[in-house]
């Protein structure tokens, strides 16, 4: 075991990033020009990273396995993103934000990141707006801002429900003008396969053309990878059907330490699995718990009587239903923060009583709010004895104004309308806090390799916060790695353009084509989709999921080890070439489910690791009496990297520890 | 909600590669279906059963990411409407309770010349990419932005332009459109940042390069029939493409 | 000057000529309609004036130098429009290269009208030319009946008889009235499209311009219609 270096610079917190940016390395005009780099990945982080950094005028290949860069996964994120604008004038600082992005990570985040990551936050919001990026604004045409979980201030911007569609279309033109330009060479549809390392340095990638099955080699003095999280190896989450570790983890299998893998956060309000069937779980905006309240039925038979669907849900009189977050968190309620809510869901389903036809869902129900609302309408119309047809008029009209949109997504899903009954809820993995060890400047273990967005192990410790994904993936590639890289490149510059006709670049080609050609002649009987399922739903999610046990974990291990030995065996990849020069989309599907077993038994082992509770990672040894997380911030108060030593041998850990200067360990408290 | 089966029978285009001379509809009849289902999950279990029935024709290509309506990659043409028949609606949120038992479901790939069939319903939009390279950004570097606040910008317009911004750039709008034409993708974007003072500084040329491009990309003619409006997931307007032949007369007539 | 034909080549250039010419015609529709409508001066029922008015008016049209000019540009337009429609036409369908097997299409406003423009264009030129072989031919290059009004100095040619007579034949009627039916759909289209194509439609006057298309294409052809249907209904 060694000790990581962060290389965080040194003096006070708030001027750590100042004094480094202004005595940094440059890398001058004219040697940029000589310069290549990769960027892998063109959502949020990637596209704004491949804009800037082709602004800034070094020669960029972007790549990107979607048709174009603008379906990035970035595109989903509904809320809103955070800045320290203070411009609601509640109070609001740097600092502020800082301290809350630290707590809400759950103490196990780096604190001059997090600072640096609040400090350019604000610098964001103004490049977005001057992109063009319709953020909801006040009739004097000022920019508005609404309210997030966890927090006490209005710091959040947004353009409807639609905030990341708005940015990633905002950086994706940025992308776009580069390309024009010709400072970006963009190649979509291409997605990487392996990371060439030479001379200890990263010097190149192999990619596959999804188009025709070709691999090619691509050269440049550095890579950035921008590839986001890798959720899906839950098989069901939030996450797009094509988002994968696979970019990553080949860098990790190349020598680039894996931090935190076993951190996921689970968000308490998607629409719950309807059947076998299903393909992915849709979240609901976390600003329905605002209005909504959650509960399950107090007593079995009704539980029956529901399943059975001999009583409605409305049907239940209030006594006899439990709002149980009410219940055991009177101070906050229904808005606890999303890992405690999500553990209370799977206490009550885990109990039995859960609710629809799988018993793994809870009821979100706006009854309440309607009537409240309604109650409220009536009286300013003047009509303070209205009956109860017009109050629930009038309070559904109170609803639809504020969640409309949700609910109409809701109906389209779920065929239910949520004006007449309750919603149907439960947790689904959302996003992931762990991924590639960085420094400071965002470089890994690998010197050259760089990792931005929420593919690094990222600012948001063991929990990140509402609305900070889209925040950290554009301080990173418009604000940050712009000026960390040069301190690589600057010893570059003597550094002619990369060949791919090296030894290194050879290697790398075989490694991939060995793997394809594996995975096509194995001519086994089963589609991968159901090894994915099989991984994801019936191990990582049962075993690795909301909560965790030492027990579990182990047999979670063989699980997915026997699992990934029975895919290599049997698995059946259709095709009609051998060694994959094709278009297919099932060969593409089997190269990343056969990378998320590996990092699957990566998570089990730090997950195991990792004695206490900590955010997204809820060992079920180390909670209070009442079940609540309990730190041990003695012995655990680090990020653990873990090294690559091959699949079928142990990993090696190597602990970065955490010092926390500028804030006090506390423990968080929703009672 | 309880789950129902129904029976429908599949018309699906099947097509390899490009100049694939044998592409067609192939039938594949009888298929169980829960009610629940996506339509995109309908297919995914049609394609399972290929998989492991080593059927020869293989499972069926086609384009999807975040199956919850915002990343426009979907593309199925259903019954020959783009995205099927619920308004507002993309292919990954259209579930199946919307069809009957025993119904004929003819599932095409997007037509027009300007997006050549991948395989199966799976075809090249990278024209459109084309389109938003040729100007449709505002050139403004990393770092020169001044305050968020420093231009006011009113409610309503920042609205309406949110409103073309919503574009998804799926372009069911070029294949719901009998001439296969980009306008309403591409009026989209130009009014997104015509409408905004952010976007004025360079509107004229803008407008110009991207209706070129527009042009030389072979998408047809707009004759106005509305039927990109209608069939757009995200329910854009055509008024966009008043404000684009608007913002194009005054650029072409206007000064140099 | 290159701009001005990368203008009036690029696809909002040519949506514009079309609108254009287009407007131009609609114009010319309610001119001609207007004219036209002199032809009821010669019936018993309001005043039989023999064809007076509507000769003399068939003369002026044929004779004035000014009109005569305008006559030409408007032969241009139609020609400009039918051609450009067609070119374009031609051009949407290799753009489309092909239809769905699916039959189910959206709900648009104007749904068929919209989608078969080009068709009921070409019956509609077809109409111009038989209309213009059955009058306009006769009126410019053949011998006609000649009639002798007061306030005329010379003999003029008597179109009211003519047109009297050809409304007599069913046929004639029945192509006359499909035609209207197909030009009261093009103009149902066409005259909305017009103001869309040239920038001037949005939300605010959306409805507005939507309703005036309405009235124009309902009654502009009614006008016409009521010619054919008369003088047929007297004849018999």
């Amino acid at each position: 075991m060694s000790t990581l270096d962060s290389k965080v610079p040194a003096g006070e917190l708030a001027e750590k990033w100042v004094q480094y940016k202004s005595t940094m390395p440059l890398v001058a005009p004219n040697n940029k020009r000589n310069i290549e780099v990769i960027i892998v990945g063109t959502g949020l982080a990637g596209a704004s990273a491949a804009a800037t950094l082709g602004e800034l005028g070094y020669k960029v290949k972007a790549f990107c396995f979607h048709d174009s860069p603008r379906r990035a996964h970035s595109i989903a994120a509904q809320g809103g993103i955070n800045a320290a604008k203070n411009y609601q004038n509640d109070g609001d600082s740097v600092f502020r934000l800082f301290y809350d992005t630290i707590k809400g990570g759950d103490y196990r985040s780096r604190e001059a990141n997090v600072h640096r990551l609040a400090e350019v936050s604000a610098d964001i919001i103004d490049q977005c707006v001057a992109q063009g990026v319709p953020f909801a604004r006040e009739y004097g045409g000022t920019l508005t801002n609404r309210s997030f979980g966890g927090v006490q201030v209005s710091r959040t911007f947004y353009a409807r429900g639609q905030t990341g569609q708005q940015l990633l279309i905002g950086a994706y033109s940025a992308l776009s003008r580069q390309v024009s330009l010709g400072n970006v060479e963009m190649y979509s549809r291409h997605e990487m396969l392996d990371l060439v390392v030479v001379g200890g340095k990263a010097r190149g990638i192999i990619a596959r053309n999804l188009l025709t099955g070709e691999l090619t080699r691509f050269g440049a003095h550095c890579v950035v990878l921008g590839t986001g999280g890798y959720g899906n190896v839950f098989y069901l989450s939030t996450n797009a059907m094509g988002s994968n570790t696979s970019a990553a983890w080949v860098a990790h299998k190349r020598g680039a330490y894996f931090a935190n893998p076993c951190y996921c956060q689970i968000h308490p309000t998607c629409i719950p699995v309807s059947g076998d069937y299903q393909s992915k779980l849709t979240l609901m905006s976390e600003s329905l718990r605002n209005d909504g309240r959650v509960w399950v039925p107090k007593h079995m038979d009704d539980v029956k009587a529901l399943r059975a669907g001999t009583k409605k849900p409305i049907d239940l009189k209030e006594e006899d239903r439990d709002y149980y977050l009410e219940r055991i968190y009177p101070a906050f309620g229904n808005l606890v923060p999303r890992d405690v809510a999500s553990r209370a869901a799977k206490y009550r389903c885990d109990d039995g009583y859960g609710v629809g036809t799988t018993g793994l869902a809870v009821f979100l129900d706006f009854a309440a709010a309607i009537e409240r609302y309604g109650k409220s309408a009536a009286i300013s119309q003047g009509m303070p004895n209205a009956d109860k047809v017009t109050i629930t008029k009038l309070g559904k009209e109170v609803v639809e104004a504020k969640y409309g949109n949700l609910f109409e997504m809701y109906e389209k899903i779920t065929g239910e309308d949520p004006y007449k009954t309750p919603m149907r809820i439960f947790p689904a993995v959302h996003y992931t806090m762990g991924g590639i060890w960085v420094d400071y400047n965002l470089e890994t273990t690998i010197p050259g390799l760089f990792a931005t967005g929420e593919a690094n192990f990222s600012d948001h410790g063991a929990n990140r916060l509402g609305a900070s994904a889209l925040m950290q993936g554009l301080a990173d590639g418009y604000f940050v790695l712009p000026y960390t890289i040069g301190d690589f490149l600057s010893k570059e510059i003597r550094t002619p353009m990369i060949t791919t006709d090296s030894p290194e670049f050879a290697e790398a080609e075989q490694n991939v084509q060995g793997r394809i050609n594996e995975l096509l002649a194995v001519n086994g009987t089963r589609a991968v989709e159901s090894y994915h399922r099989e991984l994801g739903v019936d191990i990582m999610w049962e075993y690795c999921g909301m909560s965790r046990n030492a027990e579990g974990l182990r047999l979670a291990r063989t699980k997915i080890q026997a699992l990934r030995k029975d895919f290599w065996k049997n698995v059946y990849v259709p095709h009609t070439d051998k060694e994959g020069i094709e278009f297919n989309p099932e060969l593409e599907k089997a190269l990343r489910v056969a990378d998320f077993f590996e990092l699957a038994e990566l998570m089990v082992v730090d997950a195991l690791d990792r004695e206490e509770s900590c955010g997204g990672h809820f060992r079920e040894e180390h909670a209070t009496a009442e079940g609540e997380a309990k730190r041990n911030d003695e012995d655990f108060t680090y990020v653990a990297a873990w090294e690559f030593k091959g699949v079928d041998a142990d990993p090696q850990l190597h602990k970065e520890e955490l010092v926390f200067e500028n804030v006090e360990l506390k423990t968080r408290s929703y009672k | 909600m309880a789950h129902g089966e129904i029976k429908l029978n599949l018309h699906i285009w099947r097509q390899k590669g490009v100049n694939d001379k044998n592409a067609g509809i192939k039938t594949y009849k009888n298929v169980n279906v829960d009610t629940h289902m996506s339509f995109l999950e309908m297919l995914d279990v049609l394609n399972t059963k290929l998989i492991e029935e080593k059927h020869p024709d293989g499972p069926v290509s086609f384009e999807h990411d975040c199956r919850e309506g915002i990343c426009g990659s979907c593309s199925l043409v259903i019954n020959g409407r783009p995205h099927g028949p619920m308004q507002g609606t993309t292919a990954c949120q259209l579930h199946m309770r919307h069809f009957k038992d025993g119904q004929d479901v003819y599932i095409e790939p997007y037509k027009a010349t300007a997006f050549p069939v991948i395989s199966d319903l799976v075809t090249d939009r990278a024209a459109l990419d084309r389109i938003i390279n040729a100007g449709g950004y505002v050139s403004v570097n990393t770092g020169n932005a001044p305050d968020g606040n420093a231009v006011l910008v009113p409610q309503d317009i920042s609205d309406e332009a949110m409103n073309a911004a919503a574009c998804i750039g799926c372009g069911a709008c070029v294949a719901a459109c009998p001439n296969a034409s980009a306008m309403l993708f591409t009026s989209a974007k130009v009014s997104h940042l015509a409408l905004l003072p952010q976007g004025q500084a360079e509107a004229t040329k803008r407008v110009k390069k991207m209706v070129a491009t527009m042009d030389r990309e072979g998408f047809g003619n707009c004759s106005n029939i509305g039927a990109c409006e209608a069939e757009c997931p995200k329910e854009i307007s055509i008024s966009n493409i008043a404000r684009m032949n608007r913002e194009y007369f005054s650029a072409v007539v206007g000064k140099d | 000057m290159k701009w001005i034909t990368n203008f009036l080549l690029s696809s909002i250039g040519k949506k514009l000529i079309m609108s254009l010419t287009g407007l131009f015609l609609c114009l010319f529709l309610i001119v001609h309609m207007i004219g036209n409508l002199q032809l009821f001066a010669g019936l018993p029922a309001f005043g039989g004036d023999e064809g007076e008015a509507f000769n003399t008016y068939a003369y002026m049209m044929t004779h004035n130098p000014l009109i005569k000019i305008i006559s030409y540009g408007n032969y241009f337009f139609i020609l400009l429009h039918a051609v450009q429609g067609i070119l374009i036409t031609m051009q949407n369908r290799k753009a489309k290269g092909g239809k769905y097997q699916g039959s189910e299409t959206a709900k648009t406003e104007a749904k068929v009208a919209s989608r078969n423009m080009a068709y009921l264009g070409i019956l509609i030129l077809a109409f111009i030319g038989l209309h213009m072989w059955q009058f306009w031919a006769h009126m410019h290059f053949f011998e006609m009946d000649q009639v002798k009004y007061a306030s005329m100095g010379e003999p003029i040619k008597d179109l009211y008889s003519l047109v009297a007579e050809a409304f007599k034949a069913e046929w004639v009627v029945i192509f006359y009235l499909i035609s209207l039916i197909g030009l009261s759909m093009h103009l149902m289209h066409g005259f909305w499209s017009a103001f869309q194509s040239m920038g001037l439609n949005n939300q605010k006057y959306s409805t507005i311009i939507r309703g005036a298309a309405m009235g124009f294409a309902i009654l502009v052809p009614l006008g016409f219609a009521s010619m054919p249907i008369v003088f047929y209904a007297l004849s018999k």
